[in-house]
């Protein structure tokens, strides 16, 4: 549902018409527009309100509220790394600092080339497994600075 | 005849490789033209075996692990299908002691089932105490509950009888049951594990408060980061309700009850009910005033009935057995059994159920075996990020809600987090301070600025500036905290804080002085 720039009105439109009689109908739209695009662009708000009859400070304000709401598009691979206590215990400070460097960016961007978002994560629920992360859709555990750059290896091997 | 093999699907398993040893072993049993079915188990909580393969024999379930995919060849040749011997082995899986020593009710299943057919959950004793509540009256259910002492496995251990008694009393054309799946406590997963292995188990939890209650409608809020467990809900609820186990007649007993997933968006405070009823109405997720409490008026305006999961997953076991069963276990106000979740710097991380009353010092060493880096222990943190931060000197304490508070600390919802001695507590309470800034829903005052303030006070500290005037501010900055904060975030941050710094003076670099005027 994806248009060259990511926004595609009628698409928007659908997601909130077919939603917007759910209880608690905000969210579930939003969570779709993320979930389905892999942002909520901006221009989806004022859309969003008009359907469910809210002001757009209203949508605007939980667009925010929410770390998992994106504003803007995320390179092709999202890595979550987890900084929560059990991690920071088992090196997740120096994983974080090596991650950082492999990839020339903080925590919140994106590489120049578009490829990587490193996004901080407070925990994954896999704290028995520590330090963990995700990348995409896959979940990693007992990360170490080897097995990142094993995973990223086969991230920038593959074809996307 | 087919053989059948154990492969969890449990997310911590995962993470390790199990679904490439689960294919690798697929594929090796048809190269090998061996007839193998796969279960994909939930864990069994001993993580650090997973990812671990268990072979259904004559004489039992035989464990094998940490298996690699690579291993996999190997194990065939050694005839693991049928239990036998490979430096692997770890024996029959419930001998060992890990497992053995644990009493589990509420996570009796998990491992054992296979998560998403119900059939093998009835075949292990699930749905009876959905039967036997169908059979009673609501009043009879809450006393069933209110003498089992069971209490919100949440984090704040209020009595979950009085609230569903609540519920049930106040009348309303519409309640609801709402299961707080939004298990955002670091160094905690007993949630995601029962959600993954045994959803069932709190699908009918949650179905016997429905009928007790008078609900007619369930929204389990789950966080986003447990796309596995939404995934096995899904499948668990679907089946439930092909099978009249959920919809508009629960079990032919004229009751109906509908139940919904509803997946949350990143944001930890969600994990407090109020704020978690706000977002499940669509809204930015701002913790409520109260009263009134939610069980009179909660989603919607409406009486609800919210528990978390691991307290909706032992209502089963009680209706089954029996309040007075559940409550022989324990000690104390601290009634039945305690799922503990073991992680950090700790050898043997997993999940140990047990009554209440083990100590600290026991979950650390005989189950934890001490330090994964195997440096001596120095400060264990229970209860998630809004829990105490202990130093061995006093890990004799016992897990019970009264034994923690009466040290300044906090069961919560069960997460202990062990640290070797690299750590630097100065930094864990800093990060604390910053998590809560990061969290805050900002509605009110201590929280929102106060943790913001209580980042910048602690570098002044570490940075040696004016270090008794900082000290005095911290202190104050912590009263007002937990005084005058609106929920538990802002209220409790100041544990782990002040904590750090009544065992771990020295880390913050505090001189003799200083570290006098503390004690």
């Amino acid at each position: 549902m994806s248009t060259p720039n990511g926004w595609d009105k009628s698409a928007v439109s659908a997601i909130a018409l077919e939603l917007k009689d759910q209880p608690g109908a905000l969210l579930l739209i939003l969570r779709r527009l993320q979930d389905e695009i892999g942002y909520i662009p901006e221009q989806s708000v004022p859309v969003i309100a008009d359907v469910l009859n809210l002001t757009r400070a209203e949508v605007h304000g939980v667009v925010t509220f929410y770390h998992d709401f994106r504003h803007h598009p995320p390179g092709r691979h999202v890595i979550r790394l987890c900084r929560a206590e059990s991690c920071q215990a088992m090196g997740a400070v120096a994983l974080a600092r090596h991650i950082k460097g492999r990839l020339g960016i903080d925590f919140g961007q994106t590489t120049a080339d578009g490829k990587f978002t490193l996004d901080p994560v407070y925990c994954l629920g896999n704290c028995a497994c520590s330090p963990a992360m995700t990348v995409d859709d896959e979940i990693y555990g007992r990360v170490s600075a080897e097995s990142f750059d094993g995973a990223l290896a086969s991230l920038e091997g593959r074809r996307q | 005849m087919t053989a059948t093999l154990y492969v969890p699907r449990d997310s911590g398993a995962l993470s390790l490789g199990a679904e490439r040893v689960a294919r690798a072993i697929a594929q090796e049993a048809a190269r090998r033209k061996i007839d193998v079915a796969v279960v994909r188990n939930g864990s069994r909580g001993l993580y650090w075996l997973e990812p671990m393969v268990e072979a259904a024999t004559a004489r039992g379930r035989v464990a094998y692990g940490p298996v690699r995919p690579e291993a996999v060849p190997a194990l065939f040749d050694a005839g693991f299908v049928e239990g036998h011997p490979h430096p692997l082995c770890l024996g029959p899986t419930e001998e060992i002691p890990y497992l053995k020593s644990q009493e589990r009710l509420t996570f009796a299943r998990v491992g054992v089932v296979d998560p998403i057919s119900l059939d093998d959950y009835i075949a292990h004793g699930g749905y009876e105490g959905l039967q036997r509540a169908a059979a009673m009256s609501a009043a009879q259910i809450v006393e069933e509950v209110v003498e089992s002492g069971l209490r919100g496995r949440g984090g704040a251990g209020f009595p979950c009888g009085i609230k569903l008694r609540t519920a049930m009393l106040t009348g309303s054309d519409q309640k609801y049951v709402v299961c707080n799946a939004d298990e955002g406590d670091s160094g905690t997963f007993a949630d995601r594990m029962i959600m993954e292995g045994d959803p069932f188990v709190l699908i009918e939890g949650m179905t016997i408060a429905a009928i007790c209650a008078g609900a007619t409608q369930g929204y389990i809020y789950l966080r986003s980061e447990y796309p596995h467990a939404a995934r096995t809900l899904a499948e668990a609820i679907a089946a439930a309700r092909a099978r009249g186990y959920l919809g508009a007649n629960v079990l032919a007993t004229g009751k109906h009850f509908e139940l919904e997933v509803r997946v949350g968006a990143g944001s930890y405070i969600c994990g407090e009910e109020t704020a978690m009823l706000e977002s499940l109405e669509g809204r930015r997720g701002m913790v409520r005033y109260k009263p009134p409490v939610p069980a009179i008026s909660g989603l919607f305006g409406k009486p609800t009935v919210i528990n978390n999961v691991l307290t909706l997953a032992s209502m089963p076991i009680i209706l089954t057995q029996g309040g007075a069963f559940y409550k022989n276990y324990g000690v104390g106000r601290s009634r039945g059994t305690q799922p503990i979740q073991l992680a950090g710097n700790v050898r043997r991380p997993g999940l140990i159920e047990k009554a209440f009353g083990v100590t600290l010092r026991d979950i650390v060493y005989e189950y934890g075996g001490g330090t994964a880096s195997g440096r001596p222990v120095r400060a264990v943190q229970v209860g998630g990020p809004l829990g105490a931060y202990f130093p061995e000197s006093m890990l004799d304490v016992a897990l019970d809600y009264e034994e923690l508070a009466a040290r300044n600390g906090l069961l919560g919802h069960g997460g202990v987090v062990v640290f070797d001695d690299t750590v630097n507590m100065a930094e864990m309470a800093r990060y604390a301070m910053e998590f809560c800034a990061q969290e805050s829903c900002g509605k009110c005052t201590p929280c929102r600025i106060g943790s913001t303030r209580g980042v910048e006070v602690i570098d002044r500290i570490i940075a040696r500036q004016d270090q008794s005037g900082n000290l005095a501010l911290l202190r104050d900055l912590c009263d007002t905290m937990t005084n005058a904060s609106l929920c538990a975030l802002g209220g409790l941050t100041p544990l782990p804080v002040l904590s750090a710094l009544k065992y771990f003076p020295r880390d913050f670099g505090l001189g003799d002085d200083a570290v006098s005027g503390l004690h």
